[in-house]
């Protein structure tokens, strides 16, 4: 198995215009959709305004991370309102979005579509169906539990953790970068954290526990 | 009127130039502020991939504990770090319009016996100097007005939109302005709330290092000498990544990329290393040079 | 039997309709029959059909002999669809037609509920309800008023003249009142018209003139209502005219005066070419401006500025027609019937700062290029753009201000049409290579299809997707010095980046800015969007909840020209059916006031939203003008001392309703 994450070589390619391409078969049966899929998602995102959607491709034309997507925002929106649940938890889109928001702001229908990225990146961690070694749920992940743990993050060791878990040959490519910002001050090796950890701790558990009555 | 100061976790790390130019920006210009107790972190947006509603109640505590810590009324919490102004300002404005999060929220607090009361105003250092000190104020300490300067004002994504309501989500002017007022020149650039990539340059690192040599690109055709940020990722990302873009792109880019505040900070005459210029890898040139003493700006 | 006083015993006929399977379907009507026939009163109950039927309305009428019926209830659809209907089937039996109450069992019950067991018990509450208080029903007559035969006009766009035209060929004065100095409308300023392509000129100028020479049109233009007084048939209307500083009875448009101006160019921007070329501070709006005389903009005049201008125009003019002292001018008219044609403006692009417009110079309105493709336009038709470079490739936004909840919500219906005779316009003109960008292709009108077709066969790009921004970032080099614009190929589904010389925003229609101020002036209601509001969307389209106030064109919403003429025939024939039938009976649910119990308190006088109350001062006592009375009942439940009461609405007949409703007993009264 490739050591360098799969993502980046995939990314940097302009449009395929003239790479062969095999013959696949392409049909979608719809007993092979998840038809709630579209309701669900809107209801958890802050997304009523989903099911609106007249696929006018604002967001994906706005969006600065379009280009590299395998679906462009507009699509994963028509996706989701459609049931192809696999194709949009296994896509990429949903990873690239940087939360920029432009498209939440400029959405002509008012549709909070980063919101329904959130919902979606959320829901593909949940069930695990991300790429293996996928730089951005591990870093959500290792993030999570760090704040979780001492109520702050630390940088440093956070983009030490991220680069164990995913590519650790990268980070000798980070390293003289890394001893830089160390000597101009800019990287603390200190871990950082808050002083009332357990009343942090109480809340977020409180939240947890709330989960387990109602829907996520 | 007092501030309170959110640092972020940024704030200690990548970017504690930021903060130390902030603070002693603000303490020339007399802006009292106090650092808010215990704060933590904002959630970014990481942990709300993870978690949506822990993310709610993990910004929501700081929301509470600055309307604590200053007692009545409301009170204005100060958040440079463009991640935490987001998360603060849309943690705010879930809370008041959904009352289902709120009441999530609530309940969560209320387990250690804390109880939001919506009284937290988040702002940003940006909006505090535009819109509440003023600029005619702010060019009556320029003493080193720099003149012919270039400057792009970069203002990113999260600053703006889509819960600030200072300035425009695509075509803020606010940074422009203050950069008039400190006699520089602010150059038409119409990358300024063009995302930068975030933290992709630290995970799908190819897509994030094209969204900075874009906007750096730009800058320099655009003859800026400098471009300024008020986000400590921004910064980082059109800073430190520089290098590493010229050599994958075969670019031969070198612009410094400085805080609003330390830019400020030099026309007030403020020293330099209060300033945390020593932490830049690209310096400005014409810290030292341009700058002369006592000229009159015309705001 | 006839024409009952109120006081006999009641005999209480009751029907309920079927309406097909609308009420059936969802009530059992038998039931309701079978129990309003056990209600004290009820002579008749039946269950029919269709009650609006010629033999429904014939049950009526029959029972009424037959059975000597003194009062009738129908359960049926809504008192708006067909109250009139039973109230004439009620009179041809030969009682007076208010001894009628009416039951919505159909939008109110049958519609909203889908169980059939409840909404039969609500049908029962309902019917029970109206039989209570249809027996307190007194007789009415209800009250004519005569129709002034004269009609005012406001606004001289095609709607506008359209409207005049049709009323003054029918032998009916009208004053046409416009406010800019011309008539013309937006119409005047486009080149050609969608889906013909016939000029826009060449069919507006010679109804113009048509106005202008009319012996039945009085035309005032640069002239604005200021005051309406009055109701249906009987309407008083302030106009002032606004000095223009010119005579118009002695202007005969030589136009010499412009000549002599002290300006030797222009220098103001030029309304009529929509800022894209100056004009001097003495001026005619444009070559066939109706009427053919010139004004003088006194925010621009020098001698209105400082006093010390040479005064050159009035040296020129050998007919002594320019009076710089020429002041407003206040006329009163009699009217019976208003049309309102007031029209539309467009949306302002700076709303959208994304696609430039106010800065970059080549980002364009369609209004203005209606005015750069012209003959008589500011560069006499030559596509010369503003940094004086000529196009070769444009791109086209549609929806600008349309379909969009951050600016304007609705489609403005004409934007698609037009934006594709741009299409073709500057193809024409330039043979530049023409994109338009649009979210839904919207060409329903006839012929419209066939025009689109056309369109494609000139291989005019049609790319679907809203367009996300235009910005002069130049990602390649072959994009250096062009506006880019950004937007998703919804069709291909990949973002494309497309350099052009010139882009075109086809902004929307909105509400004139002041539409609120003239529907306060003559009482009408605007919809959510601050469009005038229709009485019925489909079956009153130029009616308004004002009785003699109708509206046309684009003030009642986006239209094109077509249907704004179509329009304002209609609102001209609505006119002429109240003149020619010479008077109009009032509906008699109106207040009045009881002068022995009325305290002269006043509190009733600025709570009517109609005007309709005025104080006698010399009885010291509150009286109501029936004809301006719209039986809302304000005043009824304002007056503190209970003075004021209102037909069809007595205290009785709303408590006795009140108590059917509630099934409560009949107690202390002689009636049950």
């Amino acid at each position: 198995m490739s050591i360098v994450p799969i993502i980046p070589s995939l990314l940097v390619k302009d449009s395929p215009a003239k790479v062969p391409r095999k013959i696949s078969r392409r049909i979608k049966f719809e007993s092979e959709l998840d038809l709630s899929f579209g309701e669900s998602v809107a209801e958890r995102a802050y997304g009523e305004n989903l099911l609106s959607c007249i696929q006018c491709g604002t967001c994906s034309a706005t969006c600065p991370l379009s280009h590299y997507m395998d679906y462009t925002p507009r699509r994963i929106i028509a996706m989701v309102r459609e049931g192809f649940k696999e194709e949009v938890l296994n896509s990429l889109t949903i990873w690239l979005c940087a939360s920029c928001y432009s498209c939440y702001v400029q959405c002509p229908r008012q549709i909070h579509i980063t919101d329904i990225m959130y919902a979606l990146k959320r829901e593909a961690i949940a069930r695990g169906g991300y790429p293996p070694r996928h730089p951005i749920p591990v870093l959500a992940r290792e993030f999570f539990s760090r704040v979780k743990r001492h109520g702050r993050n630390t940088e440093s060791f956070l983009l030490v953790s991220l680069y164990l878990k995913t590519n650790p040959f990268a980070m000798l490519k980070e390293a003289w970068l890394g001893t830089r910002l160390w000597l101009s001050g800019r990287l603390s090796l200190k871990t950082e954290s808050i002083k009332r950890k357990k009343e942090l701790r109480t809340i977020l558990n409180a939240v947890e526990a709330e989960k387990g009555d109602g829907h996520q | 009127m007092k501030y309170l100061y959110y640092p972020g976790c940024s704030l200690r790390s990548t970017g504690r130039a930021y903060e130390e130019s902030m603070l002693a920006l603000f303490k020339a210009l007399e802006i009292p502020i106090e650092e808010l107790n215990d704060w933590n972190c904002c959630g970014a947006t990481a942990y709300v991939s993870i978690d949506e509603t822990e993310a709610f109640a993990l910004a929501a505590r700081n929301l509470e504990l600055a309307e604590n810590q200053a007692g009545n009324g409301t009170v204005d919490l100060v958040a440079p770090c463009s991640a935490c102004f987001l998360v603060l300002t849309k943690t705010q404005r879930y809370l008041s319009t959904y009352p289902e999060v709120s009441r999530k929220v609530n309940d969560a607090l209320k387990t250690v016996g804390l109880e939001y009361e919506g009284k937290t105003r988040v702002r940003h250092p940006v909006d505090v100097i535009v819109n509440d000190y003023g600029l005619d104020k702010v060019a009556k300490h320029v003493t080193r007005a720099l003149k012919g300067i270039k400057v792009a004002c970069y203002y990113g994504c999260q600053i703006v939109r889509p819960f600030a309501t200072f300035d425009h989500p695509h075509y803020p002017t606010s940074m422009d302005r203050i950069v008039k007022a400190i006699g520089a020149e602010p150059i038409d650039w119409p990358l300024k709330t063009r995302c930068c990539g975030g933290s992709l340059t630290g995970t799908i690192q190819e897509a994030g290092l094209r969204l900075s040599r874009a906007l750096l690109k730009e800058a320099e055709k655009r003859g800026a000498d400098v471009i300024i940020t008020c986000c400590p990722l921004c910064q980082h990302n059109l800073e430190c990544y520089q290098g590493r873009i010229n050599n994958k792109y075969e670019e031969t880019i070198d612009i410094p990329v400085l805080y609003f505040t330390q830019l400020m900070g030099i026309a007030m005459g403020i020293p330099e290393k209060e300033l945390g210029i020593q932490r830049l890898f690209r310096k400005p040139k014409f810290t030292s040079v341009s700058a002369k003493g006592g000229e009159a700006v015309h705001v | 039997m006839s024409k009952t006083n109120g006081h006999e015993i009641p005999r209480v006929g009751f029907y309920v309709c079927h309406c097909g399977h609308n009420i059936a379907g969802a009530i059992d009507v038998d039931a309701v029959a079978k129990y309003v026939a056990t209600l004290p009163g009820v002579v008749v109950s039946r269950d029919y059909k269709y009650m609006c039927s010629d033999p429904g309305q014939e049950l009526i009428e029959q029972d009424i002999k037959d059975h000597q019926l003194n009062r009738i209830v129908v359960a049926s659809c809504s008192p708006l669809l067909h109250e009139h209907t039973f109230r004439n089937a009620t009179e041809k039996g030969g009682l007076n037609p208010y001894f009628f109450q009416m039951v919505n069992i159909r939008e109110n019950v049958s519609w909203v509920n889908d169980n059939k067991a409840e909404a039969t018990e609500k049908a029962k509450d309902l019917a029970r309800a109206a039989v209570r208080r249809v027996i307190h029903h007194r007789s009415l007559e209800p009250k004519k008023v005569e129709i002034h035969p004269d009609v005012l006009i406001l606004g001289g766009g095609i709607a506008g003249i359209h409207a005049a035209l049709t009323l003054a060929n029918a032998g009916k004065k009208v004053y046409l009142v416009e406010r800019e100095a011309t008539i013309g409308g937006h119409m005047a300023k486009f080149d050609k018209t969608f889906p013909t392509l016939d000029c826009a000129a060449c069919i507006l100028t010679p109804k113009m003139s048509d106005v202008k020479n009319h012996p039945n049109i009085t035309l005032w233009t640069y002239s604005e209502v200021t005051n309406v007084e009055g109701f249906v048939g009987n309407y008083t209307v302030t106009v002032k005219r606004k000095p223009r500083y010119v005579i118009e009875e002695l202007c005969v448009g030589c136009m010499e005066c412009i000549d002599a101006c002290i300006y030797k160019e222009g220098k103001y921007p030029d309304e009529f070419n929509v800022g894209l070329s100056k004009r001097k501070p003495i001026y005619v709006p444009f070559p066939q401006a109706t009427p053919q005389v010139v004004v003088i903009d006194r925010e621009t005049c020098i001698d209105f500025k400082s006093g010390k201008c040479k005064k050159t125009c009035i040296e020129s003019c050998d007919r002594d027609a320019i009076d710089l002292k020429q002041q407003e001018k206040i006329e009163q008219i009699r009217v019976g019937t208003v049309i309102l044609a007031t029209g539309y403006q467009i949306f302002d692009a700076h709303r959208v700062p994304y696609y430039g417009y106010g800065k970059f110079p080549n980002v364009y309105t369609s209004l203005e290029v209606e005015r750069l493709v012209n003959a008589s336009g500011p560069t006499g038709g030559e596509l010369i753009l503003r940094d004086g470079a000529r196009p070769k490739t444009v791109g086209i936004i549609h929806c600008v201000g349309s379909r969009d909840k951050n600016t304007n919500r609705w489609c403005s219906r004409t934007c698609c049409m037009y934006a594709l005779k741009l299409a073709h316009l500057l193809k024409e003109h330039t043979d530049a290579e023409v994109y338009n960008f649009y979210i839904d292709i919207r060409a329903a009108g006839k012929t419209y299809e066939e025009f689109y077709d056309k369109l494609l066969d000139e291989n005019i790009h049609f790319i679907r997707g809203r367009v996300a921004e235009v910005t002069n970032w130049a990602a390649r080099p072959s994009e250096e010095g062009k506006l880019v614009i950004r937007v998703e190929d919804t069709m291909i589904g990949i973002v494309r980046r497309i350099p052009v010389d010139m882009v075109v925003l086809a902004v929307g229609m909105e509400p004139k800015s002041d539409a609120q101020e003239v529907r306060r002036l003559f009482n009408i209601s605007c919809s959510t969007e601050g469009f005038f509001l229709e009485r019925h969307p489909k079956l009153a389209p130029v009616d308004t909840f004002t009785d003699g106030i109708f509206i046309a064109g684009t003030c009642q919403g986006p239209k094109d020209i077509p249907d704004s003429v179509a329009q304002a025939g209609a609102a001209a024939a609505q006119a002429l059916m109240l003149i020619d039938s010479g008077s109009i009976e009032l509906e008699p649910n109106t207040a009045h006031v009881v002068q022995e119990e009325c305290s002269g308190c006043k509190s009733c006088l600025t709570i009517c939203p109609y005007h309709a109350l005025s104080r006698d001062e010399v009885k010291q006592k509150a009286t109501i003008n029936e004809a301006l009375c719209k039986g809302c009942g304000t005043c009824v439940a304002a007056c503190p001392s209970g003075a004021i009461k209102q037909n069809l609405f007595e205290d009785e007949e709303i408590f006795s309703e009140i108590d059917g409703m509630l099934d409560l007993q009949l107690v202390g009264t002689n009636k049950g």
